[in-house]
């Protein structure tokens, strides 16, 4: 079970302004604060210095899982275990194990990749804190843990409301 | 430049997107959604007992027998995962291609070839005959030697290749789900909705990091599904293909099943978002005509494609010079079962023309009516390459017809109630489009609007 934290949330009511909060937030030296929005925003990767996501990886060691896998279990149970000579062909008839390997691959690729989406947010959750019943609607936050560096309850709220936060308040997120 | 057209029209804030596609699961059933779903449930009532009859009577009941041994389940598994096609195409191909306009019609697509597929699964498994002894399809240590299962068989690649379809497609409709279900579960008025919801959303969060890794894996998956939606009804098509029968033993079978697929796939999404628009009109907004125009087009140019490939076989039969390879297709188009190739030549190459009128492709009656005959084609089609090859092949004495019983009726029509039940059951509890996805597409079109 995750503990959650807490600290201090602004509420922004447009994509521009939590864009520009995210890119104010990080120069005053916050590192692990959250950006919050009911949709993908393009350009929020950069504001928050986000790293390229590492999943890709997952994906692409799965996949050779699933191939090198597909053509082992292929070729140990035709060749093998048990050999049966069907029509003839050799035991080991690489051409029609494709089709397995493919599928294979695509299989292990794509399953290990969700679970590695599953670990990378921390998922399932049971039953989170919400900040704001409208960040999966239409308005967008920031969080600022109260262990971040810097962390100063009055300094953030002036800060969010510089930037033109709709509300700001202490949150558990 | 040149302007382009609103993807969602109203110019809507963000609240009224979200407001607009979840209308349908927050209200009480229309009577409309009522009656079309008790049809639809008591139809498949009528399935279940179809096949509790079949399976517990034996696969006699349907018109197979020698020569022709494989029929309606054959047929309308093929007829079913095609339609699955479509799905993929349009949420995992479009995405690909950055085709901002599959967003609003990709959630109900990939519902569709989910279903789809869950329809299409049953008939290989009953056509077995024993489907309590189903899961002799899987290589699974066994005490039989063990004896394992021939991987040299196109059956068998067709059984991974359609789990692994059905497990992607299916994990792929779901991720994109989670965030529309923690929207839902925010938005929930009672606690067992929002206890509901919130277990589907699996706690979704929406911060910058997730989203980051969640538009990786969409991308990842649509990268996956890309080429397994292709190798799936390549992969079909290679239960014929690989086969030494005329009719079936051809190199054009994987991109022309392919094709087929697509085209039928983009009848049956027609069909279904014409009715969906009509049940929902706030969907009117999302799914506009200029959506359904641009799918129309895509079930022309398939169309021809199809019709290409029936021409293109037609001709390869006579330039082959294989007598047997012949008159196969001289059979098919001049034989006892002509009937059923010009029904396929008249719905598929034939109809879809109408849509090189714009008045027509805007036209929701036309487009309805071409999509159900585009379905009625697309059925015929894989009747015609199933039953047509296989009565008449290389000896006389082995010629026979297709004894069609009440059976085959039954299990072919029940099947929709299968589909039709869980899709109509889709439109009520899942948000039908997707909310996070039509947002950032919202400003298209719009004065100031980017990308």
């Amino acid at each position: 079970m995750a503990s959650w934290k807490y600290g201090m949330a602004g509420i922004f009511e447009t994509e521009e302004s939590i864009i520009k909060a995210a890119y104010k937030t990080r120069e005053m030296g916050f590192k692990n604060f959250e950006a919050i929005s009911p949709y993908p925003i393009h350009g929020m990767e950069e504001a928050c210095a986000i790293k390229r996501s590492w999943i890709p990886y997952v994906t692409f060691g799965a996949a050779l899982v699933g191939l090198f896998g597909g053509l082992a279990l292929t070729y140990w149970t035709s060749a093998v275990d048990w050999a049966i000579n069907v029509g003839g062909k050799p035991f080991f008839s690489l051409p029609a194990f494709i089709p397995i390997m493919f599928e294979l691959t695509i299989l292990f690729a794509a399953l290990s990749s969700v679970g590695a989406l599953f670990y990378a947010c921390g998922m399932p959750k049971i039953d989170p804190p919400i900040i704001d019943k409208d960040l999966t609607c239409s308005k967008f936050a920031i969080f600022i843990p109260n262990d971040d560096n810097g962390y100063d309850e009055s300094k953030i709220s002036e800060m969010f409301r510089a930037l033109g936060a709709s509300e700001v308040k202490k949150a558990e997120f | 430049m040149i302007k382009r057209n609103q993807l969602v029209l109203g110019n809507k804030s963000l609240k009224q997107i979200t407001e607009d596609i979840v209308a349908p699961l927050e209200r009480l059933p229309s009577k409309g959604w009522l009656g079309m779903f008790l049809s639809a449930k008591a139809l498949f009532l009528f399935y279940i007992i179809a096949i509790a009859i079949v399976v517990s009577t034996g696969m006699g009941l349907l018109g197979v027998n020698h020569p022709v041994g494989w029929g309606t389940m054959i047929i309308t598994f093929v007829f079913w995962i095609g339609i699955g096609h479509a799905g993929t195409l349009i949420s995992a191909v479009l995405f690909l291609f950055r085709q901002k306009w599959r967003t609003s019609v990709a959630r109900t697509a990939e519902a569709m070839t989910v279903f789809a597929v869950m329809t299409a699964g049953l008939f290989p498994l009953m056509h077995t005959g024993r489907p309590w002894l189903d899961f002799w399809l899987f290589p699974y240590p066994n005490q039989r030697g063990p004896l394992w299962v021939n991987f040299r068989s196109p059956l068998l690649w067709d059984v991974f290749a359609v789990s692994t379809y059905a497990t992607v497609s299916m994990v792929f409709w779901y991720i994109g789900l989670v965030p529309d279900f923690a929207t839902i579960r925010d938005r929930a008025k009672n606690n067992i909705r929002r206890i509901v919801y919130g277990a589907l959303s699996l706690g979704w969060r929406g911060t910058a990091k997730n989203w980051s890794h969640y538009e990786m894996l969409y991308l990842l998956l649509a990268g996956l599904s890309t080429p397994l939606v292709l190798s799936v009804h390549t992969i079909v098509s290679f239960d014929f293909a690989v086969s030494n029968l005329p009719g079936w033993h051809t190199t054009i079978f994987p991109p022309y099943f392919v094709a087929g697929a697509i085209f039928s796939g983009f009848g049956m999404v027609v069909t279904l978002m014409t009715l969906v628009r009509i049940g929902f009109p706030e969907f009117k907004d999302y799914v506009t005509i200029d959506h359904m125009e641009v799918m129309n087009k895509i079930i022309m140019t398939t169309g021809l494609m199809v019709g290409y490939a029936y021409g293109s076989e037609f001709f390869i039969a006579w330039y082959s010079g294989n007598a047997y390879e012949r008159y196969a297709f001289i059979n098919r188009a001049m034989g006892p079962y002509a009937w059923s190739y010009w029904i396929m030549i008249s719905c598929n190459v034939i109809i879809p023309q109408l849509f090189w009128f714009r008045k027509f492709r805007r036209s929701i009656p036309v487009m309805f009516v071409v999509s159900i005959f585009v379905n009625i084609g697309m059925w015929f089609e894989r009747f015609v390459i199933t039953v047509t090859s296989l009565h008449r092949d290389f000896m006389p004495s082995n010629w026979g017809m297709y004894a069609w019983s009440r059976y085959d009726t039954a299990i072919l029509v029940g099947s929709f109630g299968m589909f039709l039940t869980l899709f109509l059951l889709y439109l009520r509890l899942f948000p039908a489009i997707s909310i996070a996805e039509v947002k950032p597409v919202k400003n298209v079109g719009y004065e100031g609007g980017h990308h």
